[in-house]
């Protein structure tokens, strides 16, 4: 089997002016770079590291924006045969003291060697190292050897075989820096080929735009590695730029022809509510053959917003499709069809509620719509099972277990959380769902995750923080999502125990809890409720129990309990 | 005149951004470094006060260098109305 580094030298040798990735920046021109510039840049990260004396198998971190150096940084790396990993910039938001926390949690488990990043920024980085761990190079962007020819033969990513780890992906927070998930080549390339198939890909006429950031799974694998591997064209852009103007997409997709995005569910509703006609003049989306739904609950109501207000710019319906997909697959578990909409499958609310059952609707009894999130890949098996692993019928709810030729080696330096997912070869996603005529229906989590705009949050951490506010009592506090239909999303709520009953005390208490926790984690939080003793619900083990706490809080507010 | 522009916005950002209608919000408070709006209600308070107040707000201009408080946003506005 080959390793990526093959794949490499194939494009450089084979397709050398064929553009690769066409980089986006606000208020400037596109870039556009060709397998030669990319594998060329890439070669001056790979002799910056070997000049840095990093040895092959070593964990590289990469601290970069949007651009080329965070392309060449990491290609470079796996022309070196070091393991990259690509960790979120520090934004204007998030409080230096918590970057340098989150930095330093990611080092102590992660143990990298070397970290890349820019000059600008080495103070910041310094900052959360520590004497005695192993990162014993911070290479700067303006310290890279010169262009030149790649020397294939010297390069030692060459000498990697097909199951050494070839990169690590965290998930964001505290909780998520701790675990590394670790792929090998195989893994890599074994969902690349299933996937590819499955999409029907052709790298003469498809085109992938996204905006989606490099350290998430979706963005990394689906918008980064395939498009590069496969030489199918990817135009990207930042997802700071596409927040502020999301129409940038539509206009990228007009301009260069794209037939394939990835979106998580929030993004159809933020470009169906925020997007000005004005910014749309001309626009042509005939070309977008799937814009895949995937990283949050899929709600298709937000694909019908989405559709209702581009169809006038030659969008298709059967543009709109569904994943389910984890970064310890590599990606994607499971695609809807390419060739009509996703199924829908419209279920009994009370009988999916109380007996976790999806049967048929009953007449004049609230129903629910499923969304299908498709069919396993060709390569990837699924079963659900009860809390004894046992497997269940279809249309019963139960966790969703998935075993394929393309899932994660391991978490990296971290046996204990590897042992606890993986069950005799099946990992446990730690998702619920059900099987209906072969399809996938996701329906909640076993795990307590809050996925807010595809971003995944770990409850326990936000919780800390709240915590450590002034006037709130340690340890009581909880945090939960709630999905809000408007925006197509969860939104944070967090609920913390204070020690005064003093309305204006505990309004600036909430005003406090709002700020810390949006500086340390930038989450925004919606609903921040500020209580007093004996509000909170505990477990009898004394761990807070979130989904009580969460159905109080949905009872006082008037809102029945959503999925 | 300034507190004519400021009203509505103070108003529109504690009820729809914040979801806590009776936060009152002062007008040198920051904003955006602060984190209190984040970059996905950004564009909410964009629209709103092309809405409001029939001018145009570019999406370059959405940044805490541009405006973090209800005084620079007021006088944003002001500039662009006369």
């Amino acid at each position: 089997m080959t390793t990526l580094p093959y794949l490499l030298q194939r494009s450089y040798q084979e397709v050398p002016d064929k553009t690769s990735i066409i980089l986006q920046y606000a208020g400037q021109a596109d870039k556009p770079l060709t397998y030669r510039d990319l594998i060329r840049g890439a070669n001056r990260y790979a002799l910056t590291y070997a000049r840095e004396g990093i040895q092959p198998g070593e964990v590289v971190i990469l601290i970069l924006q949007h651009g080329e150096d965070l392309v060449y940084s990491f290609w470079g790396a796996i022309l070196h045969g070091a393991i990259p990993s690509i960790m979120p910039f520090l934004t204007e938001k998030l409080a230096p003291e918590k970057y340098h926390a989150d930095l330093a949690s990611l080092i102590s488990i992660t143990k990298p060697t070397a970290i890349v990043t820019y000059s600008e920024f080495e103070a910041e980085v310094r900052g959360a190292l520590t004497e005695g761990d192993l990162v014993k190079h911070l290479i700067l962007t303006n310290t890279i050897e010169a262009e030149a020819e790649p020397n294939f033969e010297n390069l030692q990513g060459f000498k990697s075989s097909s199951e050494d780890i070839v990169v690590l992906q965290h998930s964001s927070g505290t909780t998520g820096l701790q675990k590394g998930v670790a792929l090998s080549h195989r893994a890599v390339l074994n969902q690349l080929n299933a996937y590819s198939q499955t999409l029907r890909i052709d790298p003469a006429s498809d085109v992938i735009v996204s905006w989606l950031p490099l350290y998430h799974d979706m963005g990394f694998i689906a918008c980064f590695l395939m498009p590069v591997l496969l030489r199918i064209p990817l135009v990207n852009m930042s997802p700071f730029d596409w927040v502020r103007a999301p129409y940038k997409l539509h206009q990228a997709v007009s301009q260069y022809k794209g037939t394939l995005t990835w979106l998580p569910n929030f993004a159809y509703n933020f470009c169906a509510h925020k997007i000005r006609e004005r910014n749309l003049d001309g626009v042509d989306l005939s070309t977008w053959r799937a814009i895949i739904n995937c990283s949050e609950p899929v709600h298709i109501e937000s694909h019908e917003l989405f559709y209702e207000k581009f169809s006038a710019y030659g969008l298709k319906k059967s543009a709109l499709q569904t994943c389910y997909a984890m970064a310890e697959n590599v990606f994607a578990v499971t695609q809807s069809l390419l060739d009509g909409t996703p199924a829908v499958d419209e279920i009994d609310r009370e009988t999916f509620m109380t007996q976790r059952l999806a049967t048929p609707p009953v007449a004049d009894s609230p129903s629910m719509k499923m969304t299908s999130s498709g069919h396993p890949l060709p390569n990837v098996k699924i079963r659900i099972v009860d809390e004894s692993f046992n497997d269940l019928p279809d249309r019963t709810v139960g966790e969703i277990a998935v075993q394929s030729d393309c899932m994660l080696t391991e978490y990296f330096n971290r046996p204990d959380a590897t042992e606890a997912a993986i069950k005799n070869g099946w990992y446990l996603t730690g998702d619920y769902g059900y099987i209906s005529n072969g399809e996938l229906y996701v329906s909640g989590r076993k795990k307590d995750l809050i996925i807010v705009g595809g971003k995944n949050v770990y409850p326990q951490d936000l919780e800390s923080l709240a915590s450590e506010v002034d006037g709130v009592h340690k340890g009581r506090t909880v945090a939960f999502g709630m999905y809000d239909e408007e925006e197509g999303t969860e939104e944070v709520v967090i609920i913390a125990e204070a020690e005064t009953t003093v309305p204006s005390e505990m309004e600036a208490i909430a005003d406090a809890i709002r700020k810390h926790v949006t500086k340390s984690s930038a989450i925004a939080l919606r609903h921040v409720k500020v209580v007093d003793d004996k509000w909170i619900l505990k477990t009898s083990s004394g761990k807070t129990a979130r989904s009580a706490n969460k159905e109080k809080f949905l009872k006082e507010l008037g809102v029945d309990n959503d999925i | 005149m300034t507190t004519e522009i400021i009203t509505p916005i103070a108003k529109f950002i504690a009820e729809k951004i914040l979801k806590q209608p009776n936060k009152i919000i002062s007008a040198d408070e920051a904003l955006l470094s602060s984190g209190l709006i984040d970059s996905f209600s950004l564009m909410d308070l964009a629209l709103f006060i092309e809405d409001t107040f029939g001018i145009r707000v570019e999406d370059t201009e959405l940044n805490a260098e541009t405006f973090d408080n209800l005084n620079q946003l007021a006088a944003l506005i002001s500039s662009r109305k006369s």
